[in-house]
């Protein structure tokens, strides 16, 4: 990526990005556009480099963040009315690691709010169009961030992924999109989805920029006790010899363009001197199902603490509190966020626990141990991310089973911990970008990335 | 396990929603069409199989019992609410 130095100023890297997110209105990636901070913390760089003194390695790129990420510039509101005013007076850890490198945030993206969807449609401020096709939506739930680096605007753009929300809208707009392995990045500062599926990330236009953003912003974190330590830096590089493919995932329910690229890509490795190995993953049918239980769930916890009376929206004329907690509620969330809150409610409660939740959790178990199977077979599985490319807006956001679909091959991932690479990988006859997974073991982050200039297509 | 209108008000009083009955109609079908499909984890068999809440290597993590500086201060946290007096949150009545 471009950073600043003596012939480039950071001045003008934040002005040709904030001149590009104005041209691009249209699109509705941001929710807001930090002018005045970026501008002044570009001229403290320029100032930094004048002077000589040491500048981050991401000194003046600038960058674009998700709305669910914590820090004082703009309200953060997760795209959703109950957040309306909240101005965090903290900042996310990841964000802070960032900065202290140097980048600079130019804008706030859009996501269906909390980040429950899979279109970025749920959102408070309306959907963000997808890069190469406005009449289709973006993809979800980090579609602003996903099109603003697709259309060039920043050079990386931070996401969320609870079950694919940053590698689907990756593949719907032809950029990378990680998903680390669950506890690589801190989650401090960050609104919480699903505690034990939620994951930071990364867009970016290349799998160099990618290492980079994970080696500034990995690692342990005292303000998240569920930060793994710092391993992504001390792996072990582990020559990759053997590639799986999972058979449940090739199938008709898949689009024939897409399993094409997946065929190219085989293809590709074998003339490589790789092995492609098929391999049957039963479990995974089920991961959906059991996602969509074990992440309602904890949306219903995690979300039960906006109520509107510390921060964010809140609702007027309650006569009671209680009043208060529910009109507040009822307003402030968007029909989707209410579904998983309900459904969340429903799979907890006496009489349906053990039929619903329990058992979901049970199934985990096996998904968990699938992908441990599958991992000693093969060194990396590569899959596609999402049934189809890009959809036109409003063809299933009225549909929220259809919409779940979306997620049918992304979920299984969250629920096992394991990371995931999102790679652009040619496009459709009509234009559209295609997306496949590259999918490793725990902890294999850094070889994955790697493993990724295998597939690129000019190598 | 069918969806009702009364599921609807049981779930929109553990959520604490108040429901229209226009919402409550749409929300019977659609909740109904997402249960129907989660329900396909009937025919998975899970005997003697442990449940996994968590897929991070937990162990207890201890530090000392010392009150370390915060990022925010208490102004800054009460600047955030709709309405204060005396340094306190004001809500409607409880009672």
């Amino acid at each position: 990526m471009r950073t600043a130095n003596k012939n480039v100023s950071a001045v003008r890297l934040v002005e040709d990005a904030l001149k590009k997110a104005k041209e691009f209105a249209d699109y509705n990636i941001f929710t807001y556009l930090n002018e005045k901070g970026a501008l002044e913390k570009a001229r403290e760089i320029d100032e930094k480099i004048a002077k000589g003194e040491e500048v981050g390695r991401l000194a003046g790129v600038p960058y674009a963040l998700k709305d669910n990420f914590l820090s004082p510039e703009g309200e953060t509101t997760a795209s959703a009315h109950i957040l309306q005013g909240f101005e965090s007076p903290i900042t996310a850890t990841a964000v802070a690691k960032l900065e202290k490198e140097g980048a600079i945030m130019i804008g706030r993206t859009n996501l269906d709010a909390f980040a429950h969807g899979s279109s970025t449609e749920n959102s408070y401020f309306g959907p963000t169009l997808n890069a190469y096709d406005k009449e289709r939506v973006a993809g979800g739930s980090s579609g602003g961030s996903a099109v603003a680096v697709a259309l060039d605007i920043v050079e990386f753009a931070t996401g969320t992924d609870t079950g694919g929300s940053i590698r689907q809208p990756a593949s719907f707009n032809g950029v990378y999109g990680l998903k680390p392995t669950y506890g690589c990045i801190s989650r401090y500062g960050v609104v919480a989805m699903a505690s034990s599926t939620d994951c930071i990330g990364f867009f970016t236009k290349s799998t160099e920029d990618m290492n980079l953003l994970m080696e500034v912003a990995s690692g342990k974190d005292s303000k998240d006790l569920t930060t793994l330590d710092d391993y992504y830096n001390n792996i072990e590089e582990k020559e990759a010899k053997k590639v799986g493919i999972i058979k449940e995932f090739d199938n008709d329910s898949v689009d024939p363009e897409i399993r094409e690229a997946l065929k190219n890509k085989c293809e590709l490795l074998r003339s490589k001197g790789y092995e492609i190995i098929e391999l049957e993953m039963p479990a995974l049918k089920y991961a959906l199902a059991a996602y969509y239980i074990i992440v309602p769930a904890e949306v219903a916890s995690n979300l039960s603490r906006y109520d509107g009376v510390r921060y964010g929206f809140r609702s007027e004329d309650s006569k009671d509190l209680n009043k208060l907690y529910a009109n507040t509620r009822s307003e402030g969330y968007m029909p989707e966020n209410k579904r998983r809150i309900m459904i969340g409610n429903f799979v907890l409660s006496s009489g349906f626990y053990d039929a619903y939740f329990l058992k979901a959790a049970k199934v985990r178990t096996l998904i968990v141990k699938e992908y441990e199977k599958a991992f000693e077979s093969c060194d990396f599985l590569l899959t596609p991310v999402a049934p189809n490319p890009a959809f036109k807006l409003g063809e299933k956001v009225n549909d929220p089973v259809a919409m779940y679909l979306e997620d049918l091959m992304s979920v299984s991932l969250n629920l096992a911990g394991v990371p995931g690479l999102a790679i652009p990988a040619g496009k459709t006859k009509a234009g559209l970008p295609i997306g496949l997974q590259l999918v490793g073991p725990r902890r294999s982050d850094k070889n994955l990335i790697e493993f990724a200039n295998v597939l690129k297509e000019d190598a | 396990m069918e969806i009702n209108c009364e599921t609807i008000e049981h779930l929109a009083d553990l959520s604490n929603f108040s429901v229209s009955t226009e919402e409550s109609k749409a929300l019977e079908k659609d909740l109904g069409e997402i249960l129907k499909y989660i329900s396909q984890l009937e025919a998975v068999d899970v005997e003697g199989v442990e449940p996994t809440y968590q897929v991070f290597e937990m162990e207890n993590v201890w530090r000392e019992d010392e009150i370390l500086p915060q990022e925010a201060l208490r102004e800054d946290l009460l600047a955030l609410t709709k309405e204060q007096k005396d340094n306190q949150i004001k809500v409607p009545k409880v009672l």
